[in-house]
C-alpha cells in the first residue's frame, strides 16, 4: 500500500505492507530511530509520537493509518541545523531527567502538548501526565523536576 | 587546582545525543542486505523434544534459512560457567549451563529451539508458526520445596536430584551460643525478586566481512570484552578479528551481563554462515521468558539475643531458585548469605543454602543480586526481636552496629569475589541518626502517629539499614590520551547503561588535566578502542574503571608537566593545569596548551628523546584487593487505606555512604531509580508461575512496574567514609537504592496496621496479599 506522511515537516512516500506498524515504519523505513520501542503492547509509551499534534503510541497503529497526516518525532524537537536543544530537552538535561535515555523520546513527546495546555501544572497533574510512560532508571523524580523547570522557563518567556 | 571537577554536579556529556534521538542503540543499526532472525521458543516448561520439522517454514517466501541444534554441529556447546564456585570448604556444585538451541529436552518456557532467518522480522515470525515439533510433555518442576522431594521429576537427567548446589559457611559456633541465649526468635521468610525489565529489550546485530575476515557485533551487553573473547574462541577466530560494540544501552541492571545468551551465540554464527548481516531484537514478551530473572528464596532463620537486645548469633538455612540452569554459579545466593550480616556485629553465624534447579527461567543477578534477600531476613529478625523485647527499633539497631574502631572487619566467611568478607570501612551510626532526624522519628512516633491514629488513619514508619559489597575485582583498565587538538580521549572496557559514565569518568580525568569535561570524549564498550576488562556489575563501574582511569590520568598529568616544564623552562611544581593549558603559577601569560604539547611530543621530524614514549598518552589498570563496603539507611512514612489496602508513601528518606562522590547529581539519580525498583519489588512486581511452569503475567499489562504515580520524592543525604582500598576513596552506589526497600515496607506496614498484630514475612506484599494477611491475623478486627 502507498503511504504518504509528513514527518517533522518533511514529506515521505513509501510503499509498505498494510500490517507494518508506524513505529517500525518510522524507525526502519525512514531511519528515524529516535522513536524507541519498549513493549509493542501500548503500555510503556517509549514509542510516543505526535500525530496531528496529539500524542499516540506508534506501536499501536499501522503506518497506513497515518496516511496524509502529520507526525512529529523526537528528531523534530530541537531547532534544525543548530547545536541547540528545545527548552524541554534543555530542562531534562538540567534536571538530570534521563539516565539511559531510552524512554526519554516518549516522555518528551507526551509532555510537549501537556505543557502547552497546562502552563501551570501541579505536581500531581505532572505525575498524572507522566503516568502512562514507563521509566526504569530515574524513579521519575527528576522527570517531574524537569517538567517544573520547563514550565518555569516558559513562564519567564525564555 | 582552581576549577574542581571531581565531586561537582556537572551536567551530563551524553545527554544532548540522547535527548535528540541521535544516540545509537543496538536496534538502530541498519546495514545493507541485513536479514532478521526470530526464535522459536518452548511453550512447555518441561518436555522431551523428539523431532523438529522445519520444511514448511523453509518454503515461506522471504525465509533464507532455518536452523536447529543439529545444524550447529560442533558449535553447539553448553555455555561457560561464568563464576566458578568460591573456595568454600563445605560446598557441592553441579554445573549445568544453558545451550544455544535446545536438543532432546526443553527445560523452561521460552527456551529457544530453532531460529528462522528472513528478509524481515515480520516474515521470520510468520514462518515460526510453520515449524512442527514432536514433543512429549514431562512433569514440570516448579516449587522450590517440592523440587527437592525424592520423587520429583528431574530438570537434568544426569543428576540424582534437582540440587544445583549446597553450601555451608560458618563463623564462630552458633549451636553453642544458642544454648546460652536468653532470647531465640525463629521465623520462615520468603523473598521474591523480579524481572529487571530494562526499557530496552536485548538485541544482537552481527556482520561478517569475508574480505576483511572481520566480525563486527553490536550487542546489548554489559560486558563487551568477555563477549568478544568468548565468541572469538567459539568461532575459531583471533580476538582481533572480532569487534564487539555495546553502544548506548537502554538500561542493564544485571541481566544484560548474562553470558552467553543463546541468541548471542547463534546470531554471529548465522551471519558468518550466510555472509550477510543478521539482526535479532527481543520483544517484550520474549524478554520475560528469555532474559534472566531473579526470583525466590525461602529462609528458615533464627536469631539468638541477650535480653538487652544484643545479637549473639544468627542461623539461616535457605533454598534458592536458580531456574533451569546456573551459568552464574553461586553469585546470587552467596550475596544473600554474606549481605545478611549487614552493618551488625554478629559473633556467631551459621549459614547453609541449597540452590535448586526448576523448570523456570534462569536466575542471574538483577540489581541487588541476592543482597535484598539477606537484608530482608536480618532486618525482619531485628524488628521482631525489638517488638518481643520492647526495645525501640532504632535503638536495637544502634546497639548492634559495628563500631568505627572495628574496621576493617572480618566476617570470616567467603564473599562472591572469592575473598574473605572483610568490610573495608564504615561508620553506621551517623547515617541512622541523620535518617531518624530527617524523618522526624521521635516526633512522629510520640506525637504525630498517635494523633493520626486517633482520627482513624493508618500511618506507619519504617527505618532499616543495609550494607552493600561493591566494586569487586578482578580489574578494569583505561587509556587516556591528549589529542593534538587539545581534546582528551578516554577509553575503557566497561559498557555503560545509563549511569552517566561519559560524564563521571570525564570528571576524574578533568580533575587531573584541568580540561573542561565537554572536551573529554569517553568511549566505553567498544572492544576496538580498549580490549581489556570485565564489565559493569556489582556497582563496580565507578570504583574499578574509575580508579583505572584515575591512574592513567595521573600518568598523563606527569607527562604533561614534564613536557610543559621543559617548554616553559619552569619547575614542574610551579605549573598549573587549567582551561586546557599549562601555565606558570602567577604568570598566566607564560603558558602552553595541552594540544601544542601533544603535537610537540609526537613530532613528524626531529627526534623523540631516547627512552621516552611519543605522545601524551597512558594506559593503566586497577584491581582492588577486595570489594568496598557501602552502607545506608532508608526511612519512610506510609498511610494505608484500610478499605482498599492501597498504600501511599508520605515521605521517603535515604542516607547513604558510598565514600567519595564523583558527581552528586548522578549519584542521586542512581539512588532514586534504585528506590523505584525497590518499591516495585516490594509492592507491585511478582513473576507468577503456575503449576505447569507457565509464567502467567509476561507483559507490562500484567507485570506492574511502578509509574510516576507510585513512587515518591526521595529526600537524601550522605555520610562519607572513604574507602581505603582505592586512591579515589569511592564505593559503588548503583544498587544501594534498591536493596532495603522490602524490609522497609514490611516494617512500615506493620506499624501502620499495628492494631492487627500482623507479621509480614513475605515480599512482595500487595494490597491483595495484605488483605488476606489481615483476614488470617484474626478476622481483621481491630
Ligand atoms: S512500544 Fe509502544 S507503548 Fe511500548
Ligand atoms: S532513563 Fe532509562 S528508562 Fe528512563
Amino acid at each position: 500500500m502507498n503511504v504518504c506522511v509528513t514527518v517533522n515537516g518533511k514529506v515521505y512516500e513509501r510503499v509498505v505492507e498494510p500490517r507494518l506498524l508506524l513505529s517500525d515504519f518510522l524507525r526502519h523505513e525512514l531511519n528515524l530511530t529516535g522513536t524507541h520501542v519498549g513493549c509493542e503492547q501500548g503500555v510503556c509509551g517509549a514509542c510516543t509520537v505526535l500525530l496531528n499534534g496529539d500524542p499516540v503510541r506508534s506501536c499501536l497503529i499501522f503506518a497506513v493509518q497515518a496516511h496524509e497526516q502529520e507526525i512529529m518525532t523526537v528528531e523534530g524537537l530541537a531547532p534544525a541545523g543548530t547545536d541547540k536543544l528545545h527548552p524541554l530537552q534543555e530542562a531534562f538535561r538540567d534536571a538530570h531527567g534521563l539516565q539511559c535515555g531510552f524512554c526519554t523520546p516518549g516522555f518528551l513527546l507526551t509532555l510537549l502538548p501537556f505543557i502547552e495546555e497546562n502552563p501551570n501544572p501541579t505536581e500531581q497533574e505532572i505525575r498524572e501526565a507522566l503516568s502512562g510512560n514507563l521509566c526504569r532508571c530515574t524513579g521519575y523524580q527528576n522527570i517531574v523536576k524537569a517538567v517544573k523547570l520547563a514550565v518555569e522557563t516558559a513562564e519567564r518567556g525564555e | 587546582m582552581a576549577t574542581r571537577y571531581f565531586g561537582e554536579p556537572i551536567k551530563r556529556n551524553e545527554d544532548p545525543r540522547l535527548l535528540k534521538g541521535e544516540a545509537l542503540f543496538v536496534d538502530d543499526v541498519h546495514l545493507p542486505e541485513m536479514l532478521h532472525a526470530a526464535f522459536l521458543r518452548s511453550d512447555y516448561a518441561h518436555a522431551r523434544l523428539k523431532g523438529i520439522d522445519v520444511s514448511a517454514a523453509l518454503e515461506h517466501e522471504g525465509v533464507v534459512a532455518v536452523y536447529t541444534a543439529d545444524d550447529l554441529g560442533d558449535y553447539w556447546q553448553p555455555g561457560p560457567l561464568l563464576v566458578p564456585p568460591p573456595p568454600v570448604e563445605r560446598l557441592t556444585f553441579h554445573q549445568r549451563t544453558q545451550v544455544p538451541l535446545a536438543k532432546d529436552k526443553l527445560r523452561h518456557v521460552g527456551e529457544p529451539i530453532a531460529v528462522v532467518v528472513a528478509t524481515s522480522r515480520y516474515i521470520a515470525e510468520d514462518a515460526l508458526q510453520d515449524i512442527e515439533l514432536d514433543v512429549e510433555p514431562l512433569t514440570p518442576v516448579v516449587g522450590l520445596e517440592s523440587a527437592l522431594e525424592s520423587d520429583a521429576a528431574l530438570v537434568h537427567d544426569g543428576l540424582d536430584s534437582n540440587l544445583a548446589a549446597h553450601v555451608i559457611q560458618e563463623k564462630g559456633d552458633y549451636a553453642a551460643i544458642r544454648a546460652k541465649a536468653e532470647v531465640l526468635i525463629k521465623r520462615q521468610f520468603v523473598y521474591d525478586h523480579g524481572a529487571a525489565a530494562a526499557m530496552e529489550n536485548r538485541g544482537v546485530v552481527a556482520d561478517w566481512d569475508s574480505k576483511a575476515q572481520q566480525l563486527k557485533i553490536w550487542d546489548t551487553t554489559q560486558a563487551p570484552i568477555p563477549i568478544r573473547n568468548g565468541l572469538a574462541a567459539m568461532l575459531g577466530l583471533s580476538e582481533s578479528q572480532v569487534q564487539v560494540i555495546a553502544p548506548f544501552l537502554g538500561g542493564g541492571f544485571g541481566p544484560k551481563i548474562m553470558m552467553f545468551y543463546p541468541e548471542e551465540v547463534v546470531v554471529p554464527w548465522i551471519a558468518k554462515q550466510l555472509g550477510r548481516p543478521v539482526k535479532w531484537i527481543e520483544d517484550r514478551q520474549e524478554n520475560f521468558f528469555a532474559t534472566t530473572h531473579e526470583r525466590s528464596q525461602i529462609h528458615d532463620s533464627e536469631i539468638a539475643l541477650s535480653k538487652d537486645g544484643r545479637i549473639l548469633g544468627v542461623s539461616d538455612t535457605f533454598l534458592h531458585d536458580t531456574g533451569a540452569y546456573a551459568p552464574y554459579g553461586l553469585t546470587v545466593p552467596i550475596n544473600s548469605q554474606c549481605t545478611l550480616l549487614g552493618p551488625y556485629d554478629v559473633p556467631h553465624y551459621y549459614s547453609e543454602f541449597k540452590a535448586v534447579f526448576t523448570n523456570t527461567v534462569i536466575v542471574t543477578p538483577y540489581r541487588g543480586a541476592g543482597r535484598q534477600h539477606g537484608v530482608f531476613v536480618m532486618e525482619r529478625l531485628l524488628d521482631i526481636a525489638a517488638k518481643e523485647l520492647a526495645i525501640d527499633r532504632v535503638e536495637i539497631r544502634k546497639r548492634n552496629y559495628l563500631k568505627p574502631d572495628q574496621f576493617p572487619h572480618n566476617h570470616e566467611i567467603i564473599y562472591q569475589d572469592f575473598a574473605p568478607l572483610i568490610y573495608d570501612s564504615g561508620n553506621y551510626l551517623p547515617a541512622l541518626e541523620r535518617a531518624a532526624e530527617m524523618i522526624d522519628y521521635d516526633n512522629f512516633i510520640k506525637t504525630e502517629q498517635p494523633q493520626l491514629m486517633k482520627q482513624g488513619k493508618c500511618v506507619g514508619l519504617g527505618i532499616v539499614s543495609y550494607v552493600e559489597g561493591t566494586g569487586i575485582g578482578p580489574y578494569e583498565g583505561a587509556r587516556v590520551k591528549v589529542d593534538a587538538s587539545g581534546k582528551i580521549n578516554v577509553a575503557t572496557g566497561v559498557g555503560t547503561q545509563g549511569q552517566g559514565h561519559f560524564t563521571s569518568f570525564a570528571q576524574i580525568v578533568a580533575e587531573q588535566l584541568g580540561v573542561d569535561i565537554e572536551h573529554i570524549r569517553v568511549v566505553t564498550g567498544d572492544t576496538s578502542e580498549f580490549g581489556w576488562g570485565c564489565g559493569t556489575f556489582a556497582s563496580r563501574g565507578a570504583v574499578v574503571a574509575g580508579n583505572a582511569i584515575h591512574a592513567a590520568a595521573v600518568r598523563v598529568r606527569k607527562k604533561v608537566l614534564k613536557h610543559a616544564s621543559e617548554h616553559l623552562e619552569a619547575a614542574e611544581e610551579d605549573l598549573v593545569l587549567e582551561g586546557g593549558k599549562a601555565f606558570v603559577k602567577d604568570v598566566p601569560t607564560k603558558s602552553v596548551s595541552l594540544g601544542e604539547l601533544a603535537q610537540m611530543s609526537n613530532p613528524l621530524r626531529g627526534a623523540v628523546k631516547p627512552g621516552s614514549e611519543p605522545g601524551l598518552e597512558a594506559t593503566d589498570y586497577f584491581g582492588p584487593e577486595r570489594g568496598a563496603t557501602a552502607s545506608g539507611v532508608h526511612a519512610m512514612i506510609v498511610e494505608i487505606d484500610p478499605e482498599t489496602m492501597m498504600l501511599e508513601i508520605k515521605k521517603y528518606i535515604v542516607v547513604h555512604d558510598c565514600g567519595k562522590v564523583i558527581n552528586p547529581m548522578i549519584l542521586e539519580g542512581q539512588i532514586q531509580g534504585g528506590v523505584a525498583q525497590g518499591i516495585g519489588n516490594a509492592f507491585y512486581e511478582e513473576l507468577v508461575y503456575d503449576d505447569d511452569g507457565q509464567l502467567t503475567n509476561a507483559s507490562f499489562m500484567d507485570y506492574l512496574i511502578p509509574t510516576a504515580n507510585d513512587v515518591p520524592t526521595v529526600e537524601s543525604d550522605h555520610v562519607e567514609t572513604p574507602s581505603p582500598l582505592n586512591p579515589l576513596g569511592v564505593k559503588g552506589a548503583g544498587e544501594a537504592g534498591a536493596i532495603p526497600v522490602g524490609p522497609l515496607f514490611a516494617q512500615a506496614i506493620e506499624d501502620a496496621l499495628s492494631g492487627f498484630n500482623l507479621e509480614i514475612l513475605k515480599i512482595p506484599v500487595s494490597p491483595g496479599k495484605l488483605f488476606e494477611l489481615l483476614q488470617e491475623s484474626g478476622d481483621g478486627a481491630q
